[in-house]
């Protein structure tokens, strides 16, 4: 009895001893090899988002320029992007096809709300990363029930938060008009900024009014809130929209205080094209650098980015914001693929995208990424800026966790 | 057609059958996964060539009945815990009712008109099912996720398990043929006469005693049921629905696929199936950049070498090897009434 | 009572985008008796032509008239290539080739000019005399080059022995080739026509709505009701067309039914429009023989 206990502990000692080694042993899920690590990504490049298609477009020239330079630990990276054209019935089947024809190691980056509803069940039963989602519905963070999907961006109900408290504390007795696009990405934005206002969201909202991502103009809706009396304008538009939104109220000289979501906040796609005069006075929150603002162009982060855009997307719009978009999330990528060395597993990917704290060069200073097993919001701060028909001045703190 | 001729089609559709059964287990999951989309397609065409091919009544609005069969069978299953397989019965005659009561305004459009009406419909319908009013039921603009039904008891073949894909396949296979049945009897009969009488020459139709306005109202509602059932299929396969699934690019596609597949085609349905499932993804594969050129492109040219679709192909060619056997078929020449 | 007028005079700036586009159309039908649907498409294709004129340092109504000409011509040549093979198919194949092009100038467009919304120059900015309260100096501008468009094309219709050609290719192309004219190039120039008609809407839009290869698509749906409102063989009847459903889209989403509701709103108009007026408001009824 004693020997047999002695020779099993004496056995498991020497196994102890030796996995210490197996540490540095490889471990591969499949997608990963000693060459290659494979990731999946669905974007709409057609379609009504097809703006955003430049993200997926952004990450592939980045992944190619770490590969030029050795990938990642050794590995080059294989990024499948596929189109979905916002069809969710279509992200289902590509992320099908990606997860078990290409069978890749992680997805990241997956876009829109809709396309990402569709997959989330699939997922997590399929114990896939659904790693770094591009949308900022607040759902994505639910570690407990979903623990293979993890969100990036500030969520929306936590940015229209924090215009419910500056306005709040700024114009405490003001009559609000908002307009929001009729889908998840405006409700969501709309919730957060009713559920901010509290019991005072009743007597201060005056105006709520949607429009479609197909209507041609939002004319109509801007006539009518400046109709209804109200000085404070909450604008949840996509840039198209958006543009329209602050010219129009512009030439219907409407001059309310103005709080525009980070969506549509692109200097070069939304606030030149409705007039730079037009938008004195906007309030919006950033966490990413507009890449069209010239307090940022001295700066050795900016020129990294620029030289990255003129090297390896020769035709992409500089003035267009899914560009910094795309290359941040990317360099998030890279980060936790790093941390995983070795052992590229997909629980091991998530338990690194659960372990990040960094700061990454095209955030806003202040602004950091990092999550915890119990925070899957990477990115959660955020600073208002105001325009001044040049450019976004940043003003007081920066909020958030 | 003669005895060994009834013989040989005979053998060929069993030994097609037995072919059709070991499929899904010599493929992934996710080809299983798109055959089913392949054959959900073929219904809904099915459907809209009841309308469109042989009884000349143009629709750009199929998309709608799809997403309100898909819809309906959704809110029966998350809502009302109604198992899958009934949610069928229902999609087809809401969507019945549906198609029927936009059959009366149809009567009095034709052509241009009816295409405009029945557009205005699909993109009506994605907006009617974000109303924040019935938000409770629709899940608004969230939409619905379902679970995948499972397969009721234990099966391999081949080494490989039946999955929920799999038992899908047969399910959808099953439905299929059972429309295809519907649509096979209806069509070959009087009633498919009358139908095609009406789109080429109403007047006469109308004339010999065929009552217009009941057919055609009736038409739209049989067409619609058979496009409600492929929606209420497709909510149990694809396990969502939202309205960002049924935009009016979804009509378009059907309407693409009665034209590949050939008007006033039965089997065709499944030609322009194939090919709306298939041919996008070819064309990514063919160019990135510009992948929606590609499908345009071999859009065009499919009608340049095939105007009356892949049936119209297949009669062509069948006629020139066997000159002999003459059948009267109602061309498809595509008149809009 | 103020807003009340201000959502009139907005529908009735909107309407005049949607005039101009269903005249696009109208011309379209009168030539070839098919409905374009890949309209709307061409003339984004038309307005980035212009875009990149204008980026390269073309003044404006010098880009303006040149891309009308290569609007004109690609029309032309469309319809000499692509639709001269299915002349005489059916409808529904035409309808199909329509679909194939829609497709494949959404693509080329957003591959060549990528997907960012960039803004138009108007050749009426703010500050132009004719500005008024209720509408910008280019509402009133694009008005008044839909009207000119339409007056030409309607004393072109009318008066001109070409234009009277063309009516009778798409009528009856048998008498018509009997009488000597040449009917495949009548359908040509038809849809060259179209085509640049269609430029010139879209660079009347473009400022408005902004640049961008989905830019037609919400238009389009407002284009056809126009043009089949109006009564599809009456560019008099497009334009009125235009006028009406802009205003009423205004008024309904404003005051009616809101805005959540507002494209079954329009929907439930056209369906009841067409009902009592089976040819559109302005059409002539087309009586067959039996």
């Amino acid at each position: 009895m004693k020997r047999t206990f002695l020779a099993t502990a004496l056995a498991g000692l020497t196994l102890a001893a030796f996995s210490g080694t197996a540490i540095a042993q490889k471990k591969y899920d499949s997608g990963a090899t000693d060459k290659e690590i494979k990731l999946g990504n669905v974007n709409p490049y057609s379609g009504p988002a097809s703006a955003y298609g430049a993200i997926g477009k952004t990450m592939d020239a980045y992944f190619k320029m770490i590969n030029a330079s050795g990938g990642v630990n050794g590995r080059q990276i294989k990024f499948i992007s596929l189109d979905d054209g916002y069809n969710p019935a279509k992200t289902v089947e590509q992320i099908r096809k990606l997860v078990e024809e290409e069978e890749v190691l992680a997805t990241v980056g997956v876009l829109g709300t809709p396309p990402n509803s569709a997959i989330h069940k699939y997922m997590n039963q399929k114990r896939m990363p659904q790693l770094f989602v591009a949308t900022g519905a607040t759902k994505w963070g639910d570690p407990k029930n979903f623990p293979w999907t993890m969100g990036w961006q500030p969520n929306y109900q936590g940015e229209s938060k924090i215009y419910a408290q500056h306005l709040l504390e700024t114009k405490p007795n003001a009559k609000i008009g908002i307009l929001y696009q009729n889908d998840d990405y405006g409700k969501d934005y709309l919730k957060g900024f009713l559920d901010g206002l509290g019991d005072k969201a009743k007597t201060m909202v005056v105006k709520q009014l949607t429009y479609e991502v197909t209507d041609p103009t939002i004319d109509s809706q801007m006539v009518e809130l400046k109709a209804s009396g109200a000085d404070v304008f909450f604008n949840i538009t996509t840039p198209k929209f958006a543009a329209q939104a602050i010219k129009k109220a512009a030439e219907i000289g409407w001059k309310p205080q103005h709080y525009l979501n980070n969506v549509s906040n692109s200097v070069g796609a939304v606030m030149m094209p409705a007039g730079p005069e037009n938008g004195v006075g906007i309030l919006s929150v950033f966490y990413l650098k507009d890449p069209t603002d010239a307090q940022w162009h001295n700066t050795p982060e900016y020129k990294e980015w620029l030289g990255f855009m003129q090297k390896h997307m020769p035709t992409g719009d500089l003035k267009d914001l899914n560009h910094v978009f795309g290359y941040t999330m990317a360099q998030g990528v890279v980060q936790v693929l790093k941390q995983a060395g070795n052992e590229l597993t997909r629980a091991n990917i998530m338990k690194q995208a659960a372990n990040i704290d960094m700061n990454l060069p095209m955030l806003l200073p202040g602004v950091n990424v990092k999550t915890g097993p119990d925070d899957f919001y990477p990115i959660e701060r955020g600073q208002l800026a105001r325009w001044n028909g040049k450019t976004w001045v940043l003003e007081g703190k920066v909020f958030g966790r | 057609m003669n005895a060994s001729n009834k013989k040989l089609v005979w053998i060929g559709g069993l030994v097609l059958l037995a072919v059709l059964c070991v499929l899904p287990f010599l493929v992934k999951n996710f080809r299983v996964f798109q055959f089913n989309m392949v054959m959900i397609y073929a219904i809904a065409i099915l459907g809209l060539n009841i309308l469109t091919g042989y009884n000349g009544q143009i629709s750009l609005g199929h998309g709608a009945f799809y997403a309100i069969g898909a819809y309906g069978a959704a809110i029966l299953m998350d809502g009302a815990g109604v198992p899958y397989w009934a949610t069928l019965p229902f999609a087809a005659v809401l969507c019945f009712v549906f198609g029927f009561l936009m059959g009366f305004p149809a009567l009095r459009l034709g052509g241009h008109y009816l295409a405009l009406a029945t557009f205005a419909l699909a993109l009506a319908v994605p907006q009617m099912l974000k109303y924040k009013k019935i938000e409770h039921w629709t899940g608004g603009v969230q939409g619905i996720v379902l679970s995948k039904p499972e397969p009721p008891f234990e099966l391999s073949i081949l080494g490989q398990p039946l999955s929920a894909d799999r038992w899908l396949y047969f399910y959808t296979l099953f439905v299929l043929l059972i429309m295809f049945l519907i649509a096979w009897r209806l069509l070959r009969g009087r009633v498919g006469r009358a139908l095609v009488a009406i789109r080429d020459h109403p007047i006469a139709a109308s004339a010999m005693g065929i009552n217009l306005p009941v057919f055609k109202s009736i038409t739209f509602g049989v067409s619609a049921a058979f496009t409600g059932v492929a929606g209420g299929l497709s909510a149990s396969v694809v396990a969502f629905v939202s309205p960002d699934s049924f935009t009016s690019f979804l009509s378009i596609t059907l309407l693409v696929g009665v034209v590949v597949g050939g008007l006033a085609s039965i089997p065709g349905a499944i030609a322009g199936a194939i090919f709306i499932q298939y041919v996008p993804n070819v064309a990514d594969e063919i160019s990135k950049s510009a992948p929606w050129a590609i499908y345009g492109t071999f859009l065009i040219l499919l009608m340049y070498l095939m105007p009356s679709g892949a049936a119209g192909l297949v009669s062509k060619i069948w006629s020139r090897l066997r000159p002999a056997s003459t059948s009267a078929t109602s061309s498809p020449e595509g008149k809009l009434s | 009572m103020e807003a009340f007028l201000h959502q009139i005079f907005a529908g009735i700036a909107n309407g005049g985008i949607y005039a101009s586009v269903g005249l696009a159309l109208v011309m379209i039908h009168q030539a070839t008796h098919h409905i374009n649907f890949a309209q709307g498409e061409m003339a984004t294709f038309s307005t980035f032509i212009a875009w990149a004129l204008i980026n390269a340092g073309w003044p404006y109504w010098g880009a303006f008239f040149l891309t009308v000409a290569i609007s004109f011509a690609l029309g032309l040549i469309i319809q000499r290539t692509v639709l001269k093979p299915v002349e005489k198919a059916p409808v529904l194949t035409n309808v199909i080739v329509f679909v194939g092009l829609l497709v494949i100038f959404n693509a080329v467009a957003g591959w060549i000019f990528d997907h960012t919304i960039k803004s138009f120059p108007s050749p009426f900015p703010k500050g132009t005399f004719f500005e008024t309260k209720y509408f910008s100096a280019h509402d009133i501008g694009s008005i008044g080059v839909t009207l000119v468009v339409l007056v030409a094309l309607y004393c072109f219709f009318k008066f001109t022995p070409l234009g009277l050609a063309m009516r009778a290719a798409a009528q009856n192309p048998e008498s018509a080739r009997l009488v000597g004219v040449r009917v495949s190039w009548m359908l040509g120039m038809g849809w060259g026509l179209a085509a640049a008609i269609g430029a010139v809407a879209g660079m009347m839009v473009a400022p408005i709505v902004f640049l961008d290869p989905n830019m037609m698509g919400g238009i389009l749906l407002y284009g056809f009701a126009a043009a089949l409102l109006g009564g599809i063989d009456n560019p008099w009847g497009a334009v009125i067309g235009g006028f009406i459903v802009g205003v009423l889209e205004n008024l309904l989403g404003a005051y009616v039914i809101g805005t959540e509701l507002k494209l079954t709103v329009a929907l439930v108009l056209i369906v009841g429009t067409l009902i009592v007026r089976p040819d559109g408001l302005f059409g002539k009824a087309v009586v067959t023989r039996v």
